[in-house]
């Protein structure tokens, strides 16, 4: 006799109280829901309903755990695991604001944008523009906080985002006003109200922040709170970029970080060029030079592709 | 022969998780290792150093993958995307079978990244083996499906969970990756004895076996792959080796990562239940 032979091959006509789609709606709806204070399953659920009945509606009690109890067990593996992906991911903004803060902050944004990826990778993509629109979960520091969020989810991209194949030396050389270029996806472009990104190199390093699988991740992520420096506002555009598989941030003028932005926006080079001076207080006779100054860079570094 | 078609014949014998902590001493010390699981999602990446780290270590060692996110009872349909990415990483390295588990985690585009258990129902059978021919046809390899561990049984079951796991492989025609730590964690959660499972499991379905360690809490276990492999696991391990022969083997350890050679010492602990069996078979030969 067969291991399986006692299985039926017919389905029986009876169906289960709930169906698949509603059964698993109700359960993400309770294993997402924010935990208490105490890290314990709220007693009602967004609607209202008792969880205690929801649960029992669709789990099974044993000896030990209350259908209530065993719906917990996963409503906290949940919790504790985007939240230990989004403090890995953003230890300098998690320093900013604290750890307490940095913990509600998690809470109410991951509340607004679930995860919608299959990898955990992606769980920050929006923490930027969320926290930028919610002053009120990062307290004095608001905008060294986004600023921080921006670097950090800036360093996630261009740390496994793709590569292109970069324009030659030749290429560039024959480069004309109404060329269309591409910049590499890894390259991000960030501007910044502090010059934060040497304390996010520091924060890092302290955090003892190391390549990944996931795209980035630490050893333990401490529960010490993290002494920040005081900061003086100064505006700061940043070209993050990977250079042998490591992120680095190179600090670039205004003007140049204006005409990749443009570059990437789809405009024509000779148009890049002109909105990169807008404001621009580097005399006319100057800028040609400073032009070739940048083609160099950005070709040493492989910046600029094939449109 | 040793292997069957779900695991490409192949005989892998015992390999551990590839985890970033080791990284280092495997590339320095070149251990030798007889193969690495990878996890899929940590390489479907576009480019960097993932992907650098990983051709690496295909240059010397063989790899196979293993999924946590492709949720074969979700009643959702796969992100395209991810199939995609998927199936160019399976082009990459080349794996002679592919796994993921046999549970759901993800509904109307949202994520829990958690390895949900699934009501052993027939319609949860029908939606999974609908999803599970759908990726292997895809993937064009052969997928295994992961038994998991849980904390919740549902109220609606109509069947055991090996009777659900045997209606599922038997009719979407896929491999099991057998994961007896499992075995064992579901069946103190849920009072039953884990030999019935381990008994009852379609034994020529079998393409690769998971062991590892797992946490005991008061009222319950948790599957955390954090401590060495018990005896009693042990024991489950022996009896599926003795029901399904010879089967490629994999260590699992994710939390509190101690050295490589930790890992490796305790995996290897498995030959002692491969080799006998091994040597019984060819003493049967002659």
């Amino acid at each position: 006799m067969s291991a399986h032979a006692n299985v039926s091959t017919t389905p029986p006509t009876n169906r289960s109280l709930m169906d698949l789609a509603a059964l698993q709606r109700e359960m993400a709806a309770a294993v997402m829901q924010p935990l208490t204070p105490d890290e314990n399953m709220r007693p009602t659920m967004p609607d209202g309903r008792s969880t205690t009945a929801v649960a029992a509606s669709f789990i099974a009690p044993n000896t030990r755990l209350t259908a209530f109890e065993r719906l917990e067990i996963y409503n906290r593996q949940y919790w504790y695991r985007v939240l230990g992906a989004l403090a890995e991911d953003f230890p300098a903004l998690r320093a900013v604001v604290g750890n307490s803060k940095f913990d509600a902050l998690s809470i109410a944004y991951l509340a607004e944008h679930p995860s919608r990826s299959f990898t955990l990778r992606n769980l920050g993509s929006k923490l930027p523009a969320w926290v930028a629109a919610h002053p009120e979960h990062t307290g004095r520091r608001h905008r060294l906080a986004v600023d921080m969020a921006k670097l950090e989810w800036a360093f996630v991209e261009a740390f496994d985002a793709a590569e292109l194949a970069p324009l030659t030396q030749r290429k560039i050389a024959a480069l004309q006003g109404d060329s269309l270029l591409t910049l590499q996806p890894y390259l991000q472009l960030v501007a910044l109200h502090y010059p934060a990104d040497d304390l996010v190199i520091e924060l890092h390093r302290r955090e003892k922040r190391q390549t990944s699988e996931a795209g980035v991740a630490h050893e333990e992520v401490s529960g010490a709170q993290t002494a920040v420096p005081r900061l003086r506002p100064r505006p700061i555009w940043l070209a993050v970029h990977r250079v042998d598989l490591s992120v680095y941030y190179r600090r670039i003028v205004r003007e140049e970080f204006q005409t990749l932005e443009a570059i990437r926006s789809g405009s024509a080079l000779g148009e890049a060029l002109d909105a990169g001076f807008i404001g621009s207080r580097i005399p006319e006779s100057k800028r040609a030079d400073r032009v070739r100054e940048w083609f160099g860079d950005w070709a040493e570094f492989g910046w600029i592709c094939a449109g | 022969m040793s292997g069957n078609r779900f695991n490409a014949f192949q005989d892998h014998g015992v390999g551990i998780g590839l985890r970033i902590p080791h990284y280092e001493h495997i590339f320095s010390r070149k251990p030798v290792v007889d193969w690495f699981e990878i996890i899929s999602e940590n390489y479907m990446c576009d480019a960097g150093r993932p992907l650098a780290t990983l051709d690496r270590i295909l240059e010397q060692y063989r790899v196979v993958q293993h999924g946590v996110s492709m949720y074969f009872g979700s009643v959702t349909a796969p992100d395209p995307e991810h199939l995609k990415r998927l199936k160019n990483l399976v082009r990459r390295t080349k794996t002679p079978w592919l796994s993921d588990h046999l549970c759901w985690g993800s509904v109307d585009g949202a994520y829990t990244h958690d390895l949900l258990p699934l009501p052993y129902t027939w319609e949860a059978v029908e939606r999974t083996v609908e999803r599970v021919r759908m990726v292997q046809d895809y993937l064009e390899i052969p997928v295994a499906v992961e038994n998991v561990s849980s904390y919740a049984a549902f109220t609606g079951s109509e069947m055991t969970e090996w009777e659900f796991l045997t209606e599922v492989v038997e009719r979407a025609d896929c491999g099991i990756l057998f994961d007896v730590n499992n075995v064992y964690v579901s069946a103190m959660n849920h009072e039953f004895n884990p030999l019935d499972y381990v008994n009852a499991v379609p034994a020529d379905r079998v393409a690769q076996i998971h062991i590892a360690g797992h946490s005991k809490y008061e009222k319950y276990i948790l599957d955390t792959h954090d401590h060495p492999v018990i005896d009693p696991v042990w024991q489950l391990y022996a009896r599926a080796i003795e029901r399904c022969g010879p089967t490629p083997t994999l260590l699992e350890w994710d939390d509190h990562i101690p050295s490589f050679d930790e890992v490796h010492a305790e995996a290897k602990k498995a030959q002692r239940f491969l080799q006998p069996h091994a040597t019984e078979l060819v003493r049967a030969a002659k």
